[in-house]
């Protein structure tokens, strides 16, 4: 129990996917201009890394990993060649999913996603989780967790930078760095407050 | 008063439209609010009628830290004085000079000798800090046309305070810039950043250049002494280690290496004192902060760990050393960017005690924790005043349509 404790801490704070490691990005300067729309962005992340993750896990255990296939008779095989392109496959299957789900049930959401939702597809946060997973070797349970992690750290880091993007409202930024330019100082300036957790072993 | 008022009023018309240097307005409109109380009043249409302007806010403030300046030359003077005893070395460079000059023995029992001491290393870092960000200050006000305001004052009083008596002056000219412009100036200036510009400084020269920052070395304004802080002591050879360094009383008042300002709870209190008299400082972030740092502290106490030596520290060290103190006091309560609710000042608080002693107990990394705890809140603070103001107008919203 620890274990996924710490894991999880880990995975939300430590290793931070937007500000330790700068994956994701463009969704996350693009889509953090309100703090509703980031919630509603950061959900949909977290979401989706929960199933993609644990989904790729099963994907990379039992079918691509070196003799995975022994389930099947075959021995010997080793067909993590092409995981990437099983992986971002199969994101973009699950996200698709999604899509239709939300459109559905959650019109409000769905609309306030708009072209972002069908983005995550390639979100580099996304496919990073998953890329992490396999590099590490988690277990199935293991990669829940950590999927669950990753995410929320994600959607933390959003929804920071859409709370302190929208107080920059009365901010007076010289017309040179508006817009996209002070959004890179920002997150640069949060990634330094974020360095706190750096060095911290679980 | 009489001369200098008919000076500057005689100056008035170079300045305003169609002078001559009507571009440097900003600094004869400093000058003028410096020394006089501006005649201007707001003209817009909200406003309050209040003595308590901007000006006075950071001068009480500055009025405030007056106990952490006195002890932070008196500390560093003594701390350098009593390690010359064990070197048997003498000041070296210009400042041995300038204090041979003033007649300095070097005796760490003097009162005289440890503020002289301590004010060879401090007055330059504190003159480099203000006429370096000054400058910055001045050049962003003429070129953008806002005012040059007393915002400054605060963040170039609290910079030197946070440096070791060390750090090299040009290292202290680059902190303070990144902490001026890309810490405040390119948001707008006063009032408008999300970070505590001053701590934002320290941070970049905290990664930046730790040599000159963090370590055994640079505490002790003496070449080739190297003297732990309490907290990295204690981080390596916990409470044993510790009580062996210092006493609790001496880490209260202040007589323990550090960066200058921070030492001294005592000093911070006074400033505390000030600031919740006059209603500056917030006693929200100043409570909750004291409760997240107890209560979190307390609890490491009674889990316990074989590994880790800093869970056994207890509360009553977490609040003496280091710069938790001062952090609370000074920092913490930075009204611009710590949290404006008074709900979420709760909270806020509560996140800087709580990450402080987390960082000081679970983090290897760092030894001190308050700075990064105070900027990790600040990046949090607009997301807690948003959810603060989203529970209350729902609230509202239930007693209107019931």
């Amino acid at each position: 129990m620890e274990h996924y404790l710490s894991l999880f801490m880990k995975a939300v704070f430590v290793e931070n996917m937007a500000l330790a490691f700068f994956l994701g990005m463009c969704t996350f300067l693009a889509v953090s201009k309100k703090v509703d729309t980031a919630l509603g962005l950061g959900i949909a992340v977290i979401v989706v890394q929960t199933i993609t993750v644990p989904a790729n896990n099963l994907v990379y255990q039992y079918l691509l990993k070196e003799d995975a296939l022994a389930w099947a008779g075959l021995s010997g095989t080793d067909l993590t060649f092409i995981g990437l392109i099983c992986y971002i496959g199969l994101i973009a299957a699950i996200v698709q999913v999604l899509e239709m789900v939300l459109d559905r049930y959650i019109p409000a959401l769905y609309n306030s996603l708009g072209i972002f939702l069908p983005l995550i597809t390639v979100n580099c946060a996304i496919l990073g989780g998953s890329l992490f997973m396999v590099e590490r070797d988690y277990s199935f349970s293991e990669s829940v967790i950590f999927g669950f992690g990753s995410g929320a750290g994600w959607a933390l880091a959003l929804v920071a930078l859409a709370g302190i993007r929208e107080k920059m409202k009365y901010a007076d930024v010289p017309p040179g760095l508006r817009g996209l330019g002070i959004t890179f100082m920002i997150a640069g300036l949060m990634a330094m407050a974020f360095m706190a957790f750096s060095g911290i072993q679980l | 008063m009489k001369p200098l008022r008919d000076f500057l009023d005689r100056l008035n018309p170079l300045f305003t439209k169609g002078g001559r240097l009507e571009r440097l307005y900003p600094l004869y409109e400093a000058a003028d609010s410096f020394l006089f109380t501006p005649g201007e009043v707001n003209d817009g249409a909200p406003h309050v009628r209040d003595a308590m302007d901007l000006k006075r806010v950071m001068i009480t403030v500055v009025f405030a830290l007056l106990p952490c300046f006195f002890m932070a030359m008196w500390n560093t003077g003594y701390q350098a004085n009593s390690a010359l005893l064990i070197t048997d070395g003498s000041v070296e460079g210009w400042r041995g000079e300038l204090l041979d000059m003033l007649g300095f023995s070097g005796n760490p029992n003097s009162f005289v000798d440890n503020l002289l001491h301590g004010a060879v290393w401090f007055v330059p870092i504190y003159l480099v800090t203000n006429i370096v960000g000054g400058l910055w200050e001045a050049l962003f006000c003429i070129v953008r046309r806002h005012e040059l305001n007393e915002g400054f004052l605060v963040t170039g009083s609290l910079f030197p305070l946070i440096c070791p008596p060390t750090l090299p002056l040009w290292q202290v000219a680059l902190g303070i810039s990144f902490g001026v412009v890309i810490g405040k100036e390119i948001f707008g200036g006063t009032g408008k950043n999300f970070l505590n510009p001053a701590l934002t400084g320290r941070a970049f020269l905290f990664f930046a250049y730790p040599a000159q920052i963090s370590g055994n070395e640079v505490w002790v304004a003496v070449d080739g002494i190297s003297q732990a802080t309490p907290l990295s002591q204690a981080a390596e050879g916990g409470v044993v280690a510790l009580q062996s360094m210092t006493t609790w009383f001496d880490a209260f008042l202040g007589r323990i290496p550090g960066s200058m300002g921070e030492t001294s709870v005592v000093a911070c209190l006074f400033g505390a004192a000030i600031l919740l008299l006059t209603g500056i400082g917030s006693w929200r972030i100043m409570l909750s902060g004291l409760v997240g740092a107890v209560g979190l502290s307390s609890a490491f106490l009674l889990v316990e760990s074989s590994t880790n030596l800093m869970f056994a520290l207890g509360p009553l060290w977490h609040l003496v050393i280091g710069g938790f103190a001062f952090g609370l006091v000074f920092m913490a309560t930075d009204p611009v960017s710590g949290s404006m609710t008074e709900e979420g000042q709760y909270l806020y608080g509560l996140l800087i005690g709580v990450m402080c002693i987390l960082i000081r107990v679970v983090n290897p990394a760092f030894p001190e924790g308050m700075m990064l705890a105070i900027l990790f809140a600040n990046v949090f603070a607009p997301v807690i005043d948003q959810m603060v103001l989203k529970v209350h107008s729902k609230r509202r919203l239930r007693h209107v349509s019931g």
